[in-house]
């Protein structure tokens, strides 16, 4: 507020009245980000260190960290825990963020109605509800599947994918429902850098790879950065396709998180560590963006 | 001679033959990008196939297999009250509902977003930004709790209030960076004549950028009509469920019976997403611009 008085040279108060003003449209969404998002946040930090359960709500005692010691000697979370990282860094930061890319890079180059069909075709798959696209790779990977009936056609053995390699499955399940964003973003990117830029390096005889790795990839940085941001968050908290699959088995070997944390709170009533462990995802989740928003930040500082 | 090849030579002292080395291999390169985009293409289109041939089918399988004969049967059995008529209905009640609120309260927000400078505006922009990608599954267990201590637990309202918050964070990032790009010197002529911001933001901002607007609410509406989660979790009456969660209860119920009504149901229940997605898609890919997205 200081630097507004200085630049209107208007007193102090009336500034700060004014300011309070300006800001006063905020007021709804602020109203509901605070009660309906903050609410719960605050909420979980509370319940995540009692022993509060579903059935009952007379005697939730306050139990420490009770609920975190049970989760991490507990081998099913260390399990979640894997099955999570794994389901993100294959399925969002592997997967839909190099697929998007070389898409987009693609149709730069490709024919027209080539590139109007195949982005139809990539979003549409995109805008399916989540339950759907589940089923979709439910059949598809099932033993009289598609994907078994082309394998079988090449003498490969037929398999039930999803009993077989249920994390896999649904990592490349979430890969054809999630990569149009990235997609989309990279191509949004890839328009604004200048042509002029691209072509004087090729002009001074950097090949195609050289053009991309040193003059393309980095004026995009900063979408690439949010990009990996936004997609490893929506990752993480996948849970439509994942139950619509698999339920997280067999034998829980498609649990993430989100799943884990549904099913101690709902299937087992435990409110109180399923909350916990919410609040563990949670916490993940802002370790992967402050990593992000760092390197945003670290470029600001030196650019 | 073949030093002279092998050098790359600057292009003013071999105008001729450049070009026409660049367009030969520019035809191949598009042959071949046209080639791997076609490939990419039909490994997405291939788990749709079943959705499609099954749906037309009376005898469908898990197994994909030509409709012998193509019938109606399947729609005809999906759609009624019960099955259809009231979860699609209850499903534009919420999620119209709550991108109506969400429209609101984003476009109010953008504005002083977009126009003011004031030092708290980056960080809450980026707070906005992280919000974005929260995972609200997280949150849902506590939800949840709280919903029950507030009574909201199985109404519309909690359902819609919490739905629309859940959208908010890109809604205003999206709006605002829309409003960026309409210029602020046609509102200083309408301060100058003494209208306040909010009437300048409603006669000179809002209708310039109304492109941009039907993006981020259609972006909305379609990421909560596929929302699974939230009504999973905060609805319970039956007859108060939307599309999203009937389909799941629906297959549940009948699993491993009657695929083809599955099928004719998940085309039905993707329609609306879909249709409302080929209005948007020629302004889509604006709304995608992050570039400059965390400066000032």
């Amino acid at each position: 507020m200081t630097s507004m008085t200085l630049e209107a040279g208007t007193p102090r108060r009336s500034s700060g009245r004014r300011a309070l003003l300006r800001g006063l449209p905020l007021g709804p969404a602020v109203i509901l980000l605070a009660v309906f998002l903050g609410g719960p946040i605050l909420y979980c930090i509370y319940a995540a260190f009692t022993d509060m359960a579903l059935t009952g709500s007379s005697g939730i005692d306050f139990v420490g960290v009770e609920n975190f010691a049970k989760a991490f000697t507990s081998p099913e979370f260390g399990r979640a825990v894997l099955y999570t990282l794994f389901f993100t860094v294959v399925s969002a930061i592997i997967g839909q963020n190099v697929l998007g890319m070389i898409l987009a890079l693609l149709m730069r180059s490709g024919s027209a109605p080539v590139r109007a069909t195949v982005s139809a075709i990539v979003v549409g798959a995109w805008v399916l509800p989540e339950v759907v696209a589940g089923y979709l790779w439910l059949t598809f990977l099932g033993p009289d599947g598609s994907l078994n009936a082309i394998l079988a056609s090449i003498g490969v053995p037929t398999q039930n994918w999803l009993y077989t390699t249920p994390i896999l499955a649904v990592a490349i399940a979430n890969i054809w429902r999630g990569t149009a964003f990235s997609m989309l973003v990279y191509s949004a990117a890839l328009s604004d850098v200048p042509t002029e830029i691209v072509e004087a390096a090729k002009v001074d005889g950097a090949g195609t790879w050289r053009t991309l790795f040193s003059i393309t990839l980095p004026m995009i940085r900063r979408s690439i950065a949010t990009n990996l941001m936004l997609i490893t968050l929506q990752t993480l908290s996948v849970f439509g396709l994942i139950w619509a699959m698999t339920k997280g088995g067999p034998s829980s070997k498609s649990t993430t998180l989100p799943i884990f944390a549904y099913e101690q709170a709902f299937s087992f009533s435990q409110l109180g560590y399923g909350t916990a462990i919410a609040l563990i995802l949670l916490l993940i989740g802002g370790i992967f963006s402050l990593f992000y928003l760092r390197i945003l930040r670290l470029e600001e500082n030196t650019s | 001679m073949t030093t002279d090849v092998r050098v790359p030579a600057p292009s003013a002292t071999l105008p001729a033959p450049a070009p026409r080395r660049g367009r030969g291999t520019a035809m191949v390169g598009k042959g071949a990008v046209n080639a791997a985009l076609i490939v990419i293409a039909a490994c997405y289109v291939i788990p749709l196939l079943w959705v499609v041939l099954a749906a037309f089918n009376a005898t469908a399988g898990l197994s994909v297999s030509w409709p012998d004969p193509w019938t109606l049967e399947n729609f005809s059995a999906v759609l009624d009250e019960e099955t259809t008529f009231r979860p699609m209905r209850n499903g534009f009640i919420l999620c119209g509902g709550a991108t109506l609120l969400t429209m609101l309260c984003a476009v109010l927000a953008a504005y002083p977003l977009s126009r003011y400078r004031s030092r708290f505006r980056r960080p809450f922009l980026l707070t906005i930004l992280f919000m974005t990608g929260l995972p609200i599954t997280a949150i849902m267990v506590p939800v949840y709790g709280l919903f029950v201590q507030l009574n909201l637990i199985d109404t519309y309202t909690g359902t819609i209030l919490f739905m629309s918050t859940t959208a908010l964070p890109i809604a205003i990032w999206l709006s605002k960076n829309f409003m960026d790009s309409v210029p602020i010197e046609v509102e200083e002529a309408a301060w100058t004549d003494g209208a306040s911001a909010m009437q300048a933001l409603r006669t000179i901002v809002l209708p310039l950028m109304w492109p941009g607007l039907s993006v981020v609410a259609l972006y909305t509406f379609i990421g909560l009509w596929g929302n699974f989660f939230v009504p999973f979790v905060l609805l319970q009456s039956n007859d108060q469920l939307p599309a999203s969660v009937s389909i799941y209860t629906f297959f549940s119920q009948y699993a491993g019976v009657i695929y083809g009504q599955l099928a004719a149901y998940s085309m039905l229940y993707s329609l609306p997403a879909v249709l409302l997605y080929l209005v948007l898609s020629r302004r889509l890919s604006g709304a995608f611009t992050f570039g400059g997205s965390v400066k000032g």
